[in-house]
């Protein structure tokens, strides 16, 4: 089974046998995949029915919900860490959410696609159309990505939150690039914080 | 009697010699309990499923029923091949305490005076059932669930197992249920209730007539018009309006001189879902004892699990193990979703393991007993987890 790259980043830099909830956790690819190589206590939210299902399925315990009304439910520092993958540009409210991962995890890692990337830019500065990418496949009349979100916005709200920056590592394609230019030519940004 | 017997779906009573203590006091003995087993239980004792059936339900969960002919209440669950599977699983279903297909309840014969026990049989509760289950494992030497899997009343017991038995239980499976009874749900029960009281048959429930009939229940002249508009009341709570209109509208009934149904400006079942309801109340008084179900609905008023437990419903489960999934339907009104996500958050609270997910379905409340492929999905990936 191979991991999504970001996913993979997140896997790897997780401690063994910690507790994790994964906010967003689609099928539960990246809990299995905790749950088997680094014995770690999963639980997942999950919006789509379906895909609570197939988590189920694999022996995973899911809880259908929204993450921007139902982590308010969980009680503070239940988890070692909380995870939000894909997941922050598609809520009402990211900072909120955001305050929720690190009220409920003593640590978060955040990922998203970024949309400072230098094909986003080109595609609107020279297309003058909303951007259709790999990581952003959605037309714009259909998107689930409701608060599109660059590596700095992410960074200016991390530093007003007063958050720490533990990790943080830049995607493009399958592999890693520089933080320096990280802004313009990251596809994929995940980032560990604590508070 | 023996236990290796493996017929499929084998009827089964056993006289257990009590005393069963009840929560409102009192003790119960000697205890029947009307059961069926599917499968055999492994050299480890490590893979007996408790299936608990709803308000109206009974032991044949996967046989024919011996009054209806018609198969088991669910068939679609359990089965080979299906989610809770014979070929993997030592089943048991049993009747509840208070019903009438067997098992101890008022259309049983009380010990004292050798006459039906009538409204002289104590009023119990979901926990008192749940405690009369578990002198049923002990005889057949069950001793750890690998799962307790139930729907609406049925999942109530199946919240009631881990908090009451907490080693005896590794997995919950609850459907379409609820923790606790609201004002609406107990109001609808006493509809029900009244309108059996009302029926001049009743007789303050002495009905038998000295016999207790076939199966040991509606023998005598019961009160059967009341018991048929209480289960009408009721079968309206399980369906949902997109289903009834789906299903009936506002068709009129076909007549022999009108096919496509014509109004009768009087009070013959014109409509299509009159006519329904009314087969659906005659046929429930066949097979159902109007006194259980007075106590039957009361023990599910008095259900409220929190309350069992200093208000505080995480606390019912701070003693488990057990992992939970919980399944509701996006058309139960009976037991909507948010009770079921109530209790989600409990078990968050006491840091078990829960899945919990809302079907989509037309069907309302009767979903988790209809065809659902989601739903055994779910059911069938989670139990296969530990086994």
């Amino acid at each position: 089974m191979t991991l999504r790259p970001d996913l993979a980043i997140i896997a790897d830099n997780v401690a063994q046998g910690s507790r994790v909830l994964d906010v967003g956790c689609g099928d539960g690819a990246l809990m299995a995949a905790l749950r088997d190589m680094h014995g770690v206590d999963a639980r997942g939210l999950e919006i789509e029915a379906v895909n609570v299902a197939a988590a189920v399925s694999r022996g995973l315990s899911v809880i259908q919900g929204d993450a921007d009304t139902d982590l308010a439910d969980y009680p503070d520092a239940s988890f070692d860490y909380a995870i939000l993958s894909q997941t922050l540009q598609t809520t009402r409210r990211p900072d909120a959410v955001l305050d929720q991962l690190l009220r409920i995890g003593r640590r978060a890692f955040v990922s998203f696609p970024n949309f400072a990337h230098w094909r986003v830019r080109a595609s609107l500065l020279w297309g003058g159309r909303m951007p259709v990418t790999r990581l952003l496949p959605e037309q714009w009349f259909d998107t689930p990505n409701i608060h599109h979100v660059t590596i700095d916005d992410f960074r200016a709200l991390v530093k007003d939150r007063g958050l720490t920056v533990e990790g943080a590592w830049f995607l493009s394609g399958d592999k890693q690039t520089t933080s320096a230019a990280a802004n313009f030519l990251a596809e994929h940004a995940v980032f560990l914080l604590k508070n | 009697m023996s236990t290796t017997d493996q017929r499929f779906g084998l009827a089964r009573t056993i006289t257990l010699p009590g005393p069963l203590r009840l929560d409102g006091g009192g003790l119960l003995s000697p205890v029947d309990i009307a059961y069926e087993t599917y499968g055999t239980l492994n050299a480890e004792g490590s893979n007996a499923v408790l299936v608990c059936h709803a308000l109206t339900g009974d032991q044949h969960v996967a046989s024919d029923h011996p009054i209806t002919g018609k198969p088991g209440w669910w068939a679609r669950m359990v089965g080979p091949g299906k989610p809770v599977d014979p070929e993997r699983h030592f089943i048991v279903c049993a009747n509840v305490l208070g019903s009438c297909m067997g098992s101890s309840g008022p259309a049983s014969l009380n010990p004292a005076t050798g006459a039906p026990w009538a409204m002289a049989f104590p009023v119990i509760t979901i926990r008192d059932m749940v405690r009369a289950q578990a002198m049923l494992l002990d005889h057949l030497g069950v001793g750890v669930l690998h799962a307790v899997v139930g729907g609406s009343m049925g999942g109530m017991q199946a919240l009631s197992w881990p908090a009451t038995f907490p080693e005896r239980v590794r997995a919950a499976v609850v459907i379409a249920s609820t923790a606790r009874h609201t004002a609406q749900n107990i109001a609808f029960h006493e509809v029900g209730r009244q309108a059996v009281m009302a029926d001049p048959k009743w007789r303050g429930g002495d009905y038998y007539g000295g016999g207790q009939g076939v199966n040991g229940q509606n023998g005598g002249d019961p009160p059967a018009a009341g018991l048929a508009v209480a289960r009408m009341a009721a079968h309206i709570t399980y369906l949902s309006e997109a289903g009834l209109t789906e299903k009936f509208g506002r068709r009129l009934q076909a007549r022999p001189d009108r096919p496509d149904g014509a109004k009768s400006f009087g009070f013959d079942a014109d409509f299509q879902i009159e006519s329904y309801l009314r087969h659906q109340g005659i046929a429930f008084v066949d097979r159902f004892d109007a006194n259980s179900y007075l106590y039957i609905t009361r023990a599910m008023d008095y259900f409220d699990l929190a309350e069992e437990h200093g208000g505080h419903l995480a606390n019912a489960f701070r003693a488990s193990k057990a992992r939970f999934c919980l399944v509701s339907f996006d058309t139960d009104w009976l037991y909507p979703t948010p009770e079921s996500r109530a209790i989600v958050h409990a078990l968050n609270a006491a840091g078990a393991p829960v899945s919990f997910v809302e079907l989509s379905s037309p069907f309302g409340h009767d979903a988790f007993l209809l065809e659902s492929p989601e739903m055994n999905r779910v059911v069938d990936g989670f139990l296969r987890v530990g086994a």
